[in-house]
């Protein structure tokens, strides 16, 4: 009996503990799913290759989780040892048994009559560390809860919810700490990004996205307008364990169509920036639209590749930015080495030397409107874009040929308000597509496409079974060869897609996972 | 592109007809400034014309969530919480002014017109066949846009110009994932050609990325999976309603347009 106990314990402790060793060591489990990205590089490929271009067309529904509440489902599960994590609307997170879909617990909150937000309440999904969840909400509280129990172990106050400040990211676990940004670029928030002890939830860093007086950058801002301008970080980043460096991208200056009144580059809104994990400190910043006046957060999902660029082996933070154009930076350093328009962009002559933008005249948004692309949604937006490293490929949801007419109007501060500066309009008598495109990691350039009849908020998902996975705004789930961009199969979920597809093993076999209207699709090949 | 027309009236005793203008000449200004304010703030969502996008329709007669002037502005001021509809940081004029510009969207003014509507009827019945693809009180065809609430949502300019120029204003949206609905409603003309060398065409009824349906003319659905046509032209810009301008007189098509005002909702 004694060996059995103590293998027992042993499972016990195994199952019960999601380390930072294990989460920096991923791809060695494949069939859990630890973090937003399913890696801190941010590549969303799966090494798991059960399901493969062979045998894909006989994937099936094996279940479906229906959620409670109606709205905006863009939840990334959590995935450990059989068992998913998942948010839903507007407070809620349950444990789901990976083999027939039944809840195991409930988590839920009340919610705030106060809550903010430009876009409804979506929840991009959890982080976990040990055997705690982690939850950020759109009243701006970090919430730890009991991996097996969803009971909340502690809670803290990330912002005041009634300046605009709202939580809709995935935190990322790292170390000892769990990093959490925000949204509210439209309530002219100053943006931050903090990080807490994962056991106590006390602050241990916070880095302003908009510097403060004296500070490096602040005089890229116009009088006061720093204490309104934005630069969010409402999308998870990513973490390099050996330079011990966070990436995370910073939303739109506020307000978003109205540049009048902030005058500069302001900084550090439309960035990315490389932040040491263990102080906050920040080690260097690239921005991708100076003085945006577009909406054009930059707050996609940076992968980290290894690759060569000019003969010379390179640590690469790879981005497809919403303003249109696909970079590869020097990750260590910041350098900007490669750019290239990744859809039709109509805003830029092209980019310099150093990657800054050569804006055309006339694209500014105007009283009477000023027609240009990309749309407000931007080239692509914060779906997750994946890389292979089987391909070594760079796979995104891409919207191309959409514009829109940008508007700009005055507008005061008023805590807690829309701050926008302007409006938008789609063009009549078109239908722009969605193109998921594929892109070679060091250079841009797009090898295959696959158009989507309406574009959407869905993320990637390439494996080792040669797969690409993508959603449709009609609502299909489908895949792609990775090689080709061919599909080779296809499933009617009944909703739209805008969430980010993952893989995992459920008793050794491998299941796709994806939500869509308002459940949780769950497939396999039996 | 017309939208939305102001007449004033021909007929009218004196003080109904003093009456009536003093009203419309603030409320056509306060709609125009709200629309232009809509087209603005709302229209992102909502569609140029309240067509609906990743919003709902708001050309209608009865909105759902905001059936009176009332219940509307109090949507428009604080949002609908837990959907993407924000609050709005307007004033209390704007928010009027839009939601009287809302409200005009699905509540076109009676308008006078010349002609008899009894005899536009049997015109559009007997002579114009009209019958043949649009419905009124869900009785006719599903070709062309339901009539049941034309009288309510196009002025008898527009509408005259349908009957004698059909391509004048052919629907152009593409809301393609609306909140309410997936159709496109905007009756695209479609043709195919199947890999086995069938050809079909009709007015489009949906659409994704993998497959197509459509009407054709004996009202008939075809849905094709995109991988099995060899050809897929959509005719943007076309309309398949022939002209009547050479087929009515021009009583008759008074006649006609008089008919269709006439039609203002479901009895």
């Amino acid at each position: 009996m004694k060996p059995i106990i103590l293998s027992l314990l042993f499972t016990q402790i195994a199952l019960g503990q999601v380390s930072y060793e294990r989460i920096r060591r991923a791809e060695a489990e494949p069939g859990n799913w630890l973090t937003y990205s399913g890696n801190y590089q941010g590549h969303r490929h799966s090494p798991l290759k059960e399901i493969n271009t062979i045998n894909v067309s006989r994937l099936k529904p094996v279940w479906i989780y229906q959620m409670r509440d109606p709205g905006k489902v863009q939840t990334t599960p959590i995935v450990v040892d059989g068992i998913l994590y998942i948010t839903e609307k507007p407070h809620v997170v349950t444990a789901l048994d990976g083999k027939t879909g039944r809840p195991l617990w409930n988590y839920r909150r009340a919610v705030s009559p106060d809550i903010r937000g430009c876009c409804g309440q979506p929840n991009r999904g959890l982080a976990i560390l040990d055997d705690t969840l982690f939850l950020g909400t759109m009243d701006s509280r970090l919430v730890a809860l009991d991996m097996n129990t969803g009971k909340a172990r502690w809670e803290t106050t990330v912002a005041d919810l009634k300046l605009g400040y709202s939580i809709t990211v995935a935190p990322l676990a790292v170390k000892d700490k769990v990093v959490v940004g925000v949204a509210g670029g439209e309530f002219g928030i100053r943006g931050f990004l903090d990080a807490y002890d994962a056991k106590t939830g006390k602050l241990c860093w916070r880095i302003w996205t908009i510097p403060g007086p004296g500070e490096p950058g602040h005089d890229t801002w116009e009088g006061d307008s720093w204490k309104t301008g934005g630069a969010a970080t409402w999308v998870t980043g990513s973490y390099d364990p050996e330079l011990n460096l966070i990436y995370w991208g910073t939303g739109n200056p506020g307000p978003d169509w109205n540049g009048d009144d902030r005058e500069g580059d302001n900084l550090y809104s439309d960035c990315l920036l490389a932040i040491d994990a263990d102080t906050g400190k920040l080690k260097w910043y690239f921005q991708f639209t100076p003085h945006d006046v577009h909406d054009w957060d930059s707050n996609q999902t940076p992968a980290l590749i290894d690759g060569v660029v000019d003969g010379r082996m390179r640590k690469l933070v790879a981005q497809a930015n919403r303003n249109g154009f696909y970079y590869a930076l020097d990750r260590a350093t910041g350098e900007f080495l490669r750019g290239a328009p990744f859809i039709k962009q109509t805003w830029a002559k092209g980019l310099d030397a150093r990657g800054k933008p050569i804006r055309l005249p006339d694209t500014f948004p105007t009283e009477a409107g000023t027609v240009v692309y990309p749309g407000i949604g931007g080239g692509t937006n914060w779906q997750s874009p994946s890389w292979s490293p089987l391909t070594r490929l760079f796979y995104v949801m891409t919207q191309d040929g959409q514009a829109q007419t940008y508007f700009k109007m005055k507008e005061e501060y008023r805590p807690g308000e829309l701050f926008e500066g302007g409006g938008f309009r789609n063009l009549q008598g078109a239908e722009p597509p969605g193109v998921v495109k594929a892109l070679e990691a060091e250079t841009g350039k797009i090898r295959w496409e696959f158009k989507t009849h309406s574009y959407t908020n869905a993320g990637l998902l390439s494996t080792a079974g040669g797969l690409v996975f993508g959603g449709s705004g009609e609502g299909y789930f489908f895949a792609l060869d990775a090689e080709s961009g061919k599909p080779l199969w296809r499933f009617q979920t009944g909703g739209r897609v805008t969430a980010n597809p993952i893989s995992f093993l459920v008793d050794g076999k491998q299941h796709v996972a994806i939500a869509s209207g308002q459940a949780l699709f769950v497939f396999a090949i039996n | 592109m017309p939208f939305r027309k102001y007449h004033q009236p021909a007929f009218l005793l004196l003080w109904t007809l003093l009456f009536l203008q003093t009203q419309r000449a603030s409320s056509a200004g306060e709609i125009a400034q709200g629309e232009r304010l809509f087209q603005t703030h709302c229209a992102g969502c909502h569609g140029l014309k309240g067509e609906g996008g990743s919003g709902p329709t708001l050309a209608t007669l009865a909105l759902t969530r905001a059936p009176t002037e009332e219940s509307l502005i109090k949507v428009i001021a604080e949002g609908i919480p837990g959907t993407e509809m924000p609050r709005s940081r307007l004033d209390k004029g704007q928010i009027k002014q839009i939601a009287d510009f809302v409200r005009s969207l699905g509540q076109l003014a009676s308008e006078r017109v010349p002609g008899d509507p009894m005899r536009g009827k049997e015109l559009y019945l007997e002579k114009g066949a009209c019958e043949r693809c649009h419905a009124i009180n869900g009785r006719g065809g599903a070709l062309g846009p339901d009539l049941t609430e034309i009288g309510l949502r196009r002025g008898a300019r527009h509408l005259r110009e349908s009957l004698t120029d059909p391509e004048a204003d052919v629907p152009k949206s593409f809301s393609v994932f609306r909140g309410d609905s997936s159709l496109p409603e905007n009756f695209l003309q479609v043709r195919v050609v199947t890999k086995d060398g069938r050809r079909f065409r009709g007015a489009r009824v949906n659409e994704d990325t993998f497959s197509i349906q459509f009407r054709d003319a004996a009202s008939r659905i075809h849905s094709f999976f995109k991988s099995d046509l060899a050809e897929l032209h959509k005719d943007w810009g076309k309309s398949s309603m022939p002209s009547y301008r050479d087929l009515f007189s021009k009583e008759e098509l008074d006649d006609v347009v008089a008919y269709l005002i006439s039609l203002r909702g479901a009895k």
